[in-house]
C-alpha cells in the first residue's frame, strides 16, 4: 500500500527523534571511554569530545596499581558467582514445584511469596534478623538475604506453564520417572534460554549491588568492588592511589578524573564485552515476564 | 494420595518457604520493636512496649515535612516523567520501519539499565562538576555562569528523575514493544483501508492495545511512589543538597543504621511501608472499577 505524503514526513520526524535520543543515551557513554584514555589535562580543558587527545593510560594504570581494589573485584567475582548459583537453585526450585497444576496448595503458597513484594518490615527489622543470626561481615550476609526474587520465580514458573508440554512430563510419569528425575532430564534441558536470562538477571545484579555490603559489611577486606567505587566516584576519596607528596596538587588533581573515567570503565568491562552476546536473551526474558502469569 | 506422590516437590519447594519465612516474614514480625523501646540484650520479644510513642516522635520532627514533602515530590515527578516516556519510545520504535536501525536504537537504549547505580551516579558528578564537568564547560562555553548541580537543591530533584529516564527508558519500554508485537496487524490493515492515518492508528488501535500492559505498570509505579530509589538519592546527596534529597528511606538508614535507634527508625519505615500498601491497593481497586484490568 503506498504511504501517503504525511505519512512519509511522519516517518522521516520519527526517525530524526529516535536517532536524537540514541545518540543522546550513547554520548555519556562514548565520552567516558575517550576520557579514560586520554591525558586528563586535555580532558579538564574541554579539548576531548569526539575523538581521544593524547593517549594516556595513566587513570588505569593507578587503578591497577591499588591492591584494594583488585580485591574488591575478586569479592565481586566470589559474591557473584556464588550467589548466583544460589539465585537460579532457590528459583527453580520455587517455580517448578508452583508450575505444577497438581502441586497441592500452590495458590496459597503463591500468596505467601507474592505478599512479600508488596509489604515488608523494612530496613532495620532486616538489619536486626541479619545481626541476630550472626551474619554480620560474613559473605552470608550478601548472599543469604538476596537468595531469590519473587519476580524471577513467576517468570520461570510462566516459562515452565507454557513452554515445556505437559504431554511430555506426563509421558515420563506414566513410565515411572519420579518427579525429581522429570525435573532434572525433560523440564530443565528444556529451559536453556530461560536459565539464561536468569543468570544474566542475578549475576548482573550481584555485580552492581553496594548497599547490602554497606550496611552488612564492616571490614574493608570483605568489601565489594562498588563500595571503593563508590569511594572513588562518588566521595571522591583517592589519597592511596593519587600520592600528593611527590606531585603537585593540579597534577593529582587531574589524575584523580583520569581515575574515575577509567574506574566506570574497568567495572563495566565484562559486561561490555558480553552485551552484544547476551541481548537478544535479556529481551526474550523480559518478554516472558510480561506475559502475565 | 497427591501430597504423598509429590513429595519430592514439597522437599523442593520446603527451602524456599524457609527462606520467606525467615528472611521475610520474621522481620514483619520484628516491626513490632517500632512500638517497643528496643533494647539490645533483651531482644525484640523482650524489649518494653511504648504504644505510639516512636511515630509521634517522627510526626512532631522538624524535618517531618521536609521528608514527607520530598519523598513524595521526587516519586510524584518521577511518575509524572518516567511513566510516559517509554510508552512513547516504544510507540516510536514500533513505527521505525528499518529492523536494523530498529535494533540499533534498542541495543543502545537498554544498555544503561546494565551500569551500577554507583556508576550512574559517578557520571552525573562528573559530568555535572563546576570545575570539571562537561555540561558545564559547554554553558561556558556559551558565555554563562558554571552551575554548581550537585549541591544546589533547587536542581536536585530534576538531576534524579531525568539521569532515571536516561538510564531505565529503554529497558522500560520492552514490556511495551512486546505488547505491541502482540497487536494482529490485521487491524492496521483494515484502519488503512478504511483511511485512517498514522496518528489515528496509534490513537485507536496501538494505545487500546496496551492499555493493559498500562495499567498493570501504572499501578505498580504508584504503589511504589513513595519506595523512590533509595539507593541512587543516598549516594547523590550531600549536606549541602540534603534540603532537597532527604527522603524517608535515607532518614531511616541514617537514624537507624548509623545512628542505632532501631525502634525510631523501625516506626519510620513501618509508616512508609503502610502508606505505600496502602496506596497500592487504592489504586488497584480504581483500575479495577474503571478499566476492568487490575493486579488483583
Amino acid at each position: 500500500m503506498p504511504q501517503s505524503r504525511s505519512e512519509r514526513i511522519a516517518g522521516v520526524f520519527i526517525y530524526i527523534i529516535l536517532s536524537f535520543i540514541t545518540l543522546l543515551v550513547l554520548y555519556p557513554l562514548f565520552f567516558v571511554l575517550i576520557a579514560s584514555i586520554s591525558a586528563p589535562e586535555t580532558v579538564m580543558r574541554g579539548e576531548v569530545w569526539l575523538w581521544p587527545k593524547e593517549l594516556s593510560f595513566v587513570g588505569y594504570e593507578r587503578l591497577f596499581a591499588n591492591s584494594e581494589l583488585m580485591r574488591g573485584f575478586l569479592n565481586t567475582l566470589l559474591y557473584t558467582t556464588t550467589g548466583t548459583a544460589l539465585n537460579v537453585l532457590m528459583t527453580i526450585a520455587a517455580a517448578y514445584p508452583l508450575s505444577r497444576a497438581d502441586f497441592n496448595g500452590r495458590g496459597i503458597f503463591t500468596a505467601i511469596i507474592v505478599f512479600t513484594m508488596f509489604f515488608s518490615g523494612g530496613m532495620i527489622p532486616n538489619y536486626l534478623l541479619v545481626k541476630e543470626l550472626g551474619m554480620l561481615d560474613t559473605i552470608w550476609a550478601i548472599i543469604i538475604p538476596s537468595a531469590v526474587s519473587v519476580w524471577n520465580i513467576i517468570i520461570m514458573r510462566t516459562f515452565f506453564q507454557s513452554s515445556i508440554p505437559k504431554e511430555m512430563q506426563e509421558a515420563a510419569f506414566i513410565d515411572g520417572a519420579s518427579n525429581m528425575r522429570v525435573l532434572l532430564r525433560i523440564v530443565l534441558p528444556l529451559s536453556g534460554p530461560i536459565l539464561a536470562v536468569m543468570v544474566l538477571f542475578y549475576a548482573v545484579g550481584h555485580w552492581n549491588s553496594y548497599f547490602s555490603a554497606l550496611i552488612y559489611l564492616s571490614d574493608r577486606a570483605n568489601y565489594p568492588m562498588q563500595l571503593f567505587l563508590r569511594e572513588i566516584l562518588v566521595q571522591g576519596q583517592m589519597q592511596e592511589m593519587v600520592d600528593i607528596s611527590d606531585d603537585s596538587l593540579a597534577r593529582s588533581l587531574m589524575d584523580a578524573e583520569a581515575i574515575k573515567y577509567a574506574a566506570v570503565i574497568v567495572t563495566n568491562l565484562p559486561m561490555l564485552l558480553l552485551y552484544p552476546f547476551l541481548q537478544k536473551y535479556f529481551v526474550k526474558g523480559v518478554m516472558i515476564g510480561a506475559i502475565k502469569g | 494420595m497427591q501430597v504423598r506422590r509429590n513429595w519430592q516437590l514439597y522437599a523442593l519447594f520446603a527451602p524456599v518457604l524457609l527462606y520467606f519465612i525467615v528472611f521475610h516474614y520474621v522481620p514483619m514480625y520484628g516491626v513490632q520493636i517500632a512500638f517497643k523501646d528496643f533494647i539490645a540484650n533483651k531482644g525484640i520479644m523482650d524489649s518494653p512496649w511504648v504504644g505510639f510513642k516512636h511515630f509521634e516522635r517522627f510526626f512532631d520532627s522538624f524535618y517531618f515535612w521536609r521528608i514527607i514533602k520530598n519523598t513524595m515530590g521526587i516519586g510524584l515527578y518521577e511518575l509524572a516523567v518516567g511513566f510516559p516516556i517509554p510508552i512513547i519510545l516504544a510507540l516510536m520504535i514500533n513505527e521505525a520501519r528499518s529492523g536494523r536501525f530498529r535494533r540499533f536504537v534498542q541495543t543502545v537504549t537498554y544498555a544503561p539499565h546494565f551500569l551500577s547505580t554507583v556508576v550512574v551516579v559517578g557520571m552525573i558528578m562528573m559530568f555535572l562538576s563546576p570545575v570539571s564537568g562537561l555540561v558545564n564547560s559547554i554553558i561556558t562555553s556559551f558565555g554563562g555562569e558554571p552551575i554548581a548541580f550537585m549541591t544546589e537543591p533547587s536542581w536536585f530533584k530534576s538531576i534524579y528523575v531525568w539521569s532515571g529516564v536516561w538510564q531505565g527508558m529503554g529497558w522500560s519500554s520492552i514490556i511495551y514493544l512486546a505488547a505491541l508485537a502482540g497487536i494482529d496487524p490485521q487491524l492496521h490493515e483494515a484502519a488503512k483501508v478504511d483511511g485512517a492515518g498514522w496518528l489515528r492508528r496509534i490513537w485507536h488501535i496501538n494505545l487500546p492495545g496496551i492499555a493493559p500492559t498500562m495499567t498493570i505498570l501504572l499501578i505498580l509505579n504508584i504503589g511504589s511512589v513513595l519506595g523512590v530509589g533509595f539507593e541512587k538519592i543516598f549516594l547523590m546527596q550531600n549536606s549541602l543538597n540534603m534540603e532537597a534529597s532527604d527522603v524517608i528511606a535515607t532518614n531511616v538508614y541514617r537514624s537507624g543504621i548509623l545512628g542505632a535507634q532501631y525502634s525510631f527508625s523501625a516506626a519510620v519505615g513501618l509508616f512508609n511501608s503502610i502508606v505505600n500498601f496502602i496506596m497500592l491497593i487504592t489504586v488497584n481497586r480504581i483500575a479495577r472499577k474503571v478499566s476492568e484490568n487490575s493486579l488483583w
